[in-house]
């Protein structure tokens, strides 16, 4: 469970509010329009901005004051998700250890992941040599290995087509069952795979709700951002 | 959208302590040679001559490399031919060049003995004597003539291709163009050039030192190395060197506000078409503007070159052994540059608000009279230890914090630009300390910081100032003993020194740049 306590966040111009829990697992939508928040929502459950007001709690534990290394939270981001010039073993090692030189047992583990999202034998490869969907799939494989409880995924995949990007998705909740995934999305068809969704709109973190009956009554917001 | 300030760490607080270091080293310097001064003894007529002449040659070395700069900015913007490319590369060439080099260029050219004069003489005409103010300038303008260039035409290269559309469909001729498009452009980018070309005149050492001199052409730098080495008058020394000190720091606070930026390395694409100037005049004289600057610029080197093949192979061993000892000072002062330039560019990365202060602290080495510093650990050590056993360490020191300002405007983009796009992924996956330097931080920056490594490595290599005051007849860096070879005019070892010290100058800024661009 992630719960958001009166989490406040004040910017020159904008501000959002959360007061939310998140119940896992599986995939939560995060849908909204642009300037609304989504973004800034992730960066504060990563850590990459600090709260004005409120706490971040994980299953108990205030994440708050913690770096963005220290919390249980993997980051998929829109593009630079991989080092380009390091090749996809190493790329994808760096999940479990943040060290320049991996250990055996990690490379091993990094060529069993690697396995697992099909790209058996593409290990000495760097980014700049792979497609966007292989990249996305290394950037996958890696989160395998990090093994955090909360994974936050913003536009992922959006390099890709609609459905290579339904495949990915297939792909992380086959692979990551066990996740809490909070994925940020344009695309109203994306979030209806989602089992909840969350609306962010107007620096307002809306509560989730499930996601058919919120597309099936839409608030007025999400109606106008939807039309 | 990461705003969080990161924790600094052990590298941004390193960095914080060398930002800091650099106004205590030039303070404590400086103090040590203000207490020494002692009161009672106010400036002498010849202090005085020599502030006058500080200026006087700046501002005419200035004036005229900007002046002449116009010009030939203005015809290698508008005129594409063969070789545009590879002139505009090598304009970057007299940067690295060593200054005792250059002098020794331009006295084969221009010198009692040189091409010019004989030709002078052969037309019946007077020779014409290039020690001075006239050789002072002639050398800060050959020096600075192409950074010039190179600054007015990025000024150029700001100007919209657009623009250049519409003055062809206006049928504007060349003369409406410069009014409506190029003035415009060089009343924002000719200040910014003059200043940064008058501040480093300021501090030329080794042009007074070679081609001036006398109660004439003396500068306060100048001035003080004589205090020192010839009179050992400490206080004149120091109360020169607070001269200098109120010099360079005013200027400093002007170029941290006003002066341009050199762009070392930039490619310079391809110029905006323009459809003005077609007329055989005009390509006629653009043509011998360029070919008169280029060859202004290759004849000194090629004589240097020329000159220097036949002596290299009978260097006295005394060169060779100097010339190793240049090797090691440039290697332990590139060493010392690039770990405080990196810390300092980490430092600033990460501690985004305090940023502008890290920076502008760091470029007040820019203002650091090398004489001054020197001067000061002169004052410091000279209680303790024989200076001249410390002669090629503290050249070492100084040369890094010379070279810091330059090292410092090629790495801190680099680094901010790598912490910018791969920062937030280095944090989430807890990336911290040397492990982020090795996997992130390093692999990103390796062009910049080759090719800021080949250009402290050149500059060190080259530099003849703070390695003067020290060293004792036994030691000498390469520049120095190039120096003291032309002193008792042994010109012909002289011109095979400077032929090597021009070699391994430029093999040095080769491979260090070179080691930055493989793999990368």
């Amino acid at each position: 469970m992630l719960e958001m306590d009166d989490v406040r966040l004040e910017r020159e111009g904008f501000s959002l509010s959360a007061n939310v829990s998140i119940s896992g697992p599986g995939v939560t939508a995060v849908i909204g329009p642009s300037g609304g928040g989504k973004s800034s929502l992730l960066a504060l459950i990563a850590g990459f901005v600090a709260p004005d007001a409120g706490r971040i709690v994980w299953n108990g534990a205030d994440l708050t004051g913690l770096i963005p290394g220290e919390r249980p939270v993997s980051m998929l981001f829109q593009d630079n998700n991989l080092f380009p010039h390091l090749d996809c073993l190493t790329n994808v090692a760096l999940g479990a250890e943040p060290v320049a030189k991996p250990s055996l047992e990690t490379r091993e583990r990094a060529l069993v992941a690697l396995d697992k999202v099909g790209l058996k034998g593409l290990e000495r490869r760097t980014p700049g040599a792979l497609s966007g969907g292989q990249q996305s799939r290394v950037a996958l494989a890696r989160l395998l290995l990090t093994k955090r409880p909360v994974i936050l995924m913003d536009e992922p995949f959006s390099a890709l087509g609609p459905s290579q990007r339904r495949e990915m998705l297939d792909l992380v909740r086959e692979l990551l069952p066990e996740a809490t995934l909070l994925m940020v999305t344009h695309d109203p068809e994306d979030a209806q795979d989602a089992a909840q969704t969350v609306l962010v709109a107007d620096g307002i973190v809306s509560p989730p709700e499930d996601t058919t009956s919120l597309f099936a009554n839409p608030p007025a917001v999400l109606e106008s951002y939807l039309r | 959208m990461a705003d969080r300030t990161q924790p600094l760490g052990f590298a941004g607080w390193a960095g914080i302590a060398v930002t800091a270091a650099i106004p205590v080293l030039i303070g404590a310097t400086g103090l040590a040679v203000v207490l020494s001064a002692e009161g009672g003894r106010g400036l002498s007529a010849s202090d005085w001559a020599a502030i006058h002449f500080t200026i006087w040659q700046a501002i005419l070395s200035a004036l005229l490399s900007v002046g002449l700069a116009i010009p030939v900015a203005r015809a290698l913007a508008r005129r594409r031919f063969w070789g545009r490319e590879t002139l505009i590369t090598m304009l970057g060439a007299p940067f690295l060049l060593p200054v005792i080099v250059a002098v020794f260029g331009l006295l084969a050219i221009f010198g009692r003995g040189g091409i010019l004069n004989a030709g002078l003489v052969a037309l019946g005409a007077e020779p014409i004597s290039i020690f001075g103010l006239q050789g002072v300038v002639l050398a800060h303008v050959f020096l600075n003539l192409p950074l010039a260039t190179r600054l007015l035409l990025q000024g150029w290269h700001t100007i919209p291709s657009e623009r250049f559309r519409l003055a062809a469909s206006l049928n504007m001729g060349p003369g409406a163009i410069f009014r409506h498009l190029e003035i415009p452009m060089l009343v924002r980018a000719v200040p910014p050039a003059a200043l940064i070309i008058f501040v480093m005149c300021t501090t030329s050492f080794a042009v007074a030192l070679t081609l001036g001199g006398g109660p004439r052409a003396t500068t306060v730098e100048l001035a003080i190395y004589q205090a020192v080495r010839f009179d050992f008058d400490l206080t004149r020394a120091a109360m020169l060197s607070v001269v200098q000190l109120v010099i360079t720091g005013t200027l400093a606070l002007m170029a941290l506000k006003w002066a341009a930026t050199p762009g070392f390395g930039k490619g310079f694409d391809r110029p905006p078409e323009r459809w003005d100037g077609r007329d055989w005049l005009r390509v006629f004289l653009d043509v011998t503007l360029i070919a008169a600057a280029a060859a202004f610029l290759i004849a000194p080197m090629a004589a240097v070159f020329v000159r220097g093949l036949g002596g290299i192979a009978a260097l006295p061993d005394a060169v060779w052994m100097s010339a190793a000892w240049s090797l090691v000072v440039a290697t332990v002062s590139t060493s010392i540059v690039l770990s405080a330039a990196l810390v300092i560019a980490l430092a600033s990365a990460r501690f985004r608000s305090g940023a502008r202060w890290i920076e502008s602290t760091a470029l007040l080495a820019i203002a650091a009279s090398p004489l001054v510093v020197g001067t000061g650990l002169f004052i410091i050590v000279f209680p303790f230890v024989e200076p001249s056993r410390l002669a090629l360490p503290v050249t070492a020191l100084v040369n890094a914090l010379v070279t810091l300002p330059f090292v410092l405007r090629v790495l801190i983009p680099a680094v901010r630009d790598a912490e910018t796009a791969y920062g937030p992924l280095a944090d989430s996956l807890g990336l911290t300390g040397f492990a982020r330097l090795r996997v992130l931080i390093l692999p990103r920056i390796r062009r910049p910081l080759g090719f800021s490594a080949g250009l402290a490595a050149a500059l060190s290599m080259g530099d003849l100032g703070v390695v003067a005051l020290f060293a004792d007849p036994e030691t000498a860096t390469l520049p120095l003993q190039l120096y003291r070879l032309m002193g008792a005019y042994r010109m012909d070892e002289a011109a095979g020194a400077s032929l090597l010290l021009l070699g391994l100058s430029f093999l040095l800024f080769w491979a260090c740049d070179l080691g930055g661009r493989l793999g990368a």
